[in-house]
C-alpha cells in the first residue's frame, strides 16, 4: 500500500517535471511545426541562470528568504527572452518553410552550440542552490517523507498547464493562435500577424523549458550535459501524447511519470527501458501519438 | 548528353593502396584515427542511404552499438575472438533486428521516422545502462582478437586489425557503389522525390525502404564490430542519441552524391575530435553545431558538392528532405 502511494507520489512529481519540459516543446511544435531539440539546452540554461540568481540573492543575505523563490520564474523569463529571441530571430526565421526534418537538424545544431555556450559562461564545475529546496521543510504522508518543494513543483506545473490551456481556449489571442495552427496562410490573409505569433510562441515555449530547468536546479547539482538526457525524456512525453497537443503532453507526462516511478520501485533495472518502451509502443500503434488526429498526407 | 564515366571504383582502389601504405609508415595515433574514420564511415554510409530516400535516422547508433556489443560479448562470455566470426555475428544480429523493426518503421516518414529510430536506440541504451552483467554505464573490455586461429599481440595485432578494417571498408564501399548505381539504388532517390510516382511505376515503396533499412543496419553493424575490436572497449554510449546525432552530422556535412562522400566528413570529424580535446575542449560541440548550421544554410549538397562542382550533369542531390 505504502509502495503504491510512493509510486503515485513519485510518479506525480516526476510527471510534473517532464510535463513542464513537454509543454514548451509541444506548444512550439503545434504552432511552428518545429520539433525543438534545443529545448534541452534551454532547460540547462534555465537551470544555470536560476542557480546564479539564487546564489546572488542569498549571498546578499539582507532580503527575506521566501522572496528567493521569485528568482525561479525570473530566471525562466530571462532565458526565454534572451535565448528564445536570439534563436528565433537569429536563426529559425531564415528557415521557415523548410521541411520538418531540416528544422529538426537546425535545432540540433543550435542545441550543440548552446551546450558549449553554457560551458563558456558558467564553466564546467557543478553549481548548487539548495536554499529554496530546504526552506520549505518536509511533510510526512503515511511514513513517507517528502520535501514540500516537490509539491510546489507539482503546483507550478499544474498552474502552467492550466494557464496555457486557458490562454489558448478562452482568450481572443489564444483563438487567433489556434487559427494560425490550423491554417497559417488563411490567418495571414485575414490579417493575423503570424510572424509575431511565431516569435511570441517560441519565447513562451522557451521560457517553459527554462522554467523546467529553473525549478529543478535547487534539487540537483547543475553540471554540463544536463540537457542531453532531459531532451529525450521530453521527446518521449510529447510523442506519446501526440505532437502539438497540450492535453496529450499532460497525459504523456502522467504515463511516463507513473510508469517510471513504478519501474524504479518494482524493477529498478528497467527504469530507462520502460520510458522508451512505452514511447515505441505508442508509436507502433498510434504513430501520431495518443491525442493527435492523423494528418492529411500531402504529396 | 554524354554520361560521365564512374571512376569511383578506381579512386577507391587507389585510396586503399594509399591508406595501406600510409598505415605502415604513419604514427600509431594517426593510423588509429584513420581506422576510426573508416569504422565511422560505414555507419554514416548507413545514415546516408536512408537520407537518400528522404529518411533521417536519429538512431543509427542502435546497430553500431549492437554490432559492437555482439562482438564484445562473443569474446567476453563465450571466448569467441576470431575477427571473421565476430564480423559475421555482428552483421547477422543487426540484420535480424532490422528485418523485424523494418516492418514497423517503413510506415513512418519525416520526424516520425526520426522519433521512432531514436526511441528504439534509446531502448537499447536504457537496457545496457542497467545491465550489470555487461558493466552498466562503464561497459566492458573486449578481449584481443584472433585471426583464424592466429593470435598476434601488440603492434602486429593493431596492424592486422588496421589492414582488415581497410579491406572490409573497401569491399563494402565498392559493393555500395555498385548498389547506388543500380535500379534499386536510384529507387531510393526516387522515393525521396515522389513516393506516389514510384508506386505508379510499379515498385513497392515499403519493400524498397525495408531493404534500405536492413542494408543500412548491416553496414552499421560492421562498423560497430570494427570499432569494438579496434578500441577494445564497448559502452552503452554507442547507442545514446548524441552518437547517432554525430552520424547525422557527418552525413549532412559530407553530402550524398557519392559513396566516398562520408569518408571526407568522417575524417574531418575524427580530426576535429582529436584536436578539439586538446585545444578547444569547451567549444568543440559549438564548432560542430556551427558547421552543421552553415552546411544546412549554405551548402545543402554537403562538402562533396564542392568537390564535384564541375560535374554539372550529375544528379542534383541537394536537399535531404524533399
Amino acid at each position: 500500500m505504502t509502495k503504491l502511494l510512493a509510486i503515485l507520489i513519485d510518479g506525480g512529481i516526476y510527471a510534473s517535471w517532464v510535463f513542464l519540459m513537454g509543454l514548451g516543446m509541444t506548444l512550439i511544435y503545434g504552432v511552428m511545426k518545429i520539433l525543438n531539440i534545443a529545448h534541452g539546452s534551454l532547460y540547462a540554461l534555465g537551470a544555470y541562470m536560476s542557480v546564479s540568481l539564487i546564489g546572488f540573492y542569498y549571498a546578499s543575505g539582507t532580503y527575506p528568504p521566501l522572496l528567493g523563490y521569485a528568482m525561479l520564474p525570473l530566471a525562466a523569463v530571462a532565458i526565454g527572452l534572451i535565448a528564445g529571441l536570439l534563436i528565433e530571430r537569429g536563426v529559425l526565421r531564415f528557415m521557415y518553410g523548410s521541411d520538418e526534418v531540416v528544422m529538426l537538424l537546425v535545432t540540433y545544431s543550435i542545441f550543440l552550440i548552446l551546450e558549449d555556450v553554457a560551458k563558456l559562461i558558467w564553466g564546467v564545475d557543478p553549481y548548487f542552490a539548495y536554499q529554496p529546496y530546504g526552506l520549505l521543510g518536509t511533510v510526512e504522508i503515511s511514513e513517507l517523507i517528502y520535501p514540500v518543494y516537490d509539491f510546489l513543483l507539482i503546483a507550478i506545473s499544474l498552474v502552467c498547464g492550466v494557464f496555457t490551456w486557458w490562454a489558448l481556449n478562452r482568450t481572443r489571442v489564444g483563438k487567433l493562435l489556434i487559427a494560425v495552427i490550423h491554417d497559417r496562410e488563411m490567418s495571414m490573409a485575414f490579417g493575423v500577424n503570424v510572424k509575431l505569433f511565431f516569435t511570441v510562441t517560441f519565447v513562451i515555449g522557451a521560457a517553459f523549458g527554462a522554467l523546467g530547468g529553473a525549478v529543478t536546479a535547487p534539487k540537483v547539482s547543475v553540471v554540463p550535459g544536463l540537457g542531453v538526457e532531459v531532451i529525450v525524456l521530453a521527446f518521449a512525453v510529447v510523442v506519446i501524447g501526440g505532437l502539438g497537443s497540450i492535453e496529450g503532453a499532460m497525459i504523456g507526462a502522467a504515463i511516463v511519470g507513473v510508469v517510471r516511478a513504478a519501474a524504479v520501485h518494482l524493477f529498478p533495472e528497467l527504469e530507462l527501458f520502460v520510458i522508451y518502451g512505452v514511447m515505441a509502443l505508442v508509436l507502433a500503434f498510434k504513430p501520431y501519438g495518443l491525442f493527435a488526429g492523423p494528418e492529411v498526407r500531402k504529396i | 548528353m554524354k554520361l560521365k564515366k564512374d571512376h569511383t571504383l578506381r579512386t577507391l582502389t587507389i585510396g586503399l593502396v594509399v591508406v595501406l601504405v600510409f598505415g605502415f609508415v604513419a604514427a600509431d595515433w594517426l593510423r588509429f584515427m584513420v581506422q576510426m574514420t573508416m569504422a565511422t564511415f560505414l555507419v554514416v554510409l548507413g545514415v546516408m542511404l536512408q537520407m537518400r530516400a528522404g529518411l533521417v535516422s536519429f538512431g543509427q547508433g542502435l546497430f553500431y552499438c549492437l554490432g559492437a556489443y555482439v562482438a564484445g560479448m562473443a569474446g567476453y562470455f563465450w571466448g569467441v575472438t576470431d575477427v571473421f566470426i565476430l564480423l559475421v555475428a555482428g552483421t547477422a544480429a543487426s540484420v535480424l533486428l532490422a528485418v523485424v523493426l523494418g516492418f514497423l518503421l517503413v510506415r513512418y516518414r519525416e520526424i516520425f521516422y526520426a522519433n521512432f529510430t531514436l526511441a528504439v536506440s534509446m531502448i537499447l541504451y536504457g537496457l545496457l545502462v542497467k545491465a550489470e552483467v555487461l558493466g552498466s554505464t562503464d561497459g566492458f573490455n573486449v578481449p584481443p582478437s584472433t585471426f583464424l586461429g592466429f593470435a598476434p599481440k601488440g603492434d602486429t595485432l593493431n596492424m592486422l586489425i588496421f589492414i582488415l578494417t581497410c579491406l572490409v571498408v573497401y569491399v563494402v564501399a565498392a559493393v555500395m557503389n555498385r548498389y547506388l548505381n543500380s535500379t534499386y539504388g536510384y529507387l531510393g532517390d526516387a522515393i525521396r522525390q515522389n513516393e506516389i510516382r514510384v508506386e505508379y511505376l510499379g515498385a513497392s515503396v515499403r519493400r524498397v525502404l525495408h531493404k534500405i533499412y536492413v542494408i543500412a543496419a548491416a553496414i552499421s553493424g560492421v562498423g560497430g564490430v570494427l570499432t569494438a575490436v579496434a578500441v577494445g572497449h564497448v559502452d552503452p554510449d554507442l547507442a545514446f542519441w548524441t552518437t547517432s546525432g554525430e552520424f547525422v552530422f557527418v552525413a549532412l556535412l559530407s553530402g550524398m552524391a557519392n559513396v566516398m562522400a562520408p569518408l571526407v566528413g568522417a575524417f574531418l570529424l575524427e580530426l576535429l575530435r582529436t584536436y578539439a580535446f586538446e585545444y578547444a575542449p569547451y567549444t568543440w560541440q559549438m564548432i560542430l553545431g556551427v558547421t552543421m548550421l552553415m552546411t544546412i544554410l549554405f551548402l545543402p549538397g554537403g562538402l562533396w558538392s564542392i568537390l564535384s562542382k564541375k560535374q554539372t550533369e550529375k544528379i542534383d542531390d541537394s536537399d535531404p528532405g524533399n
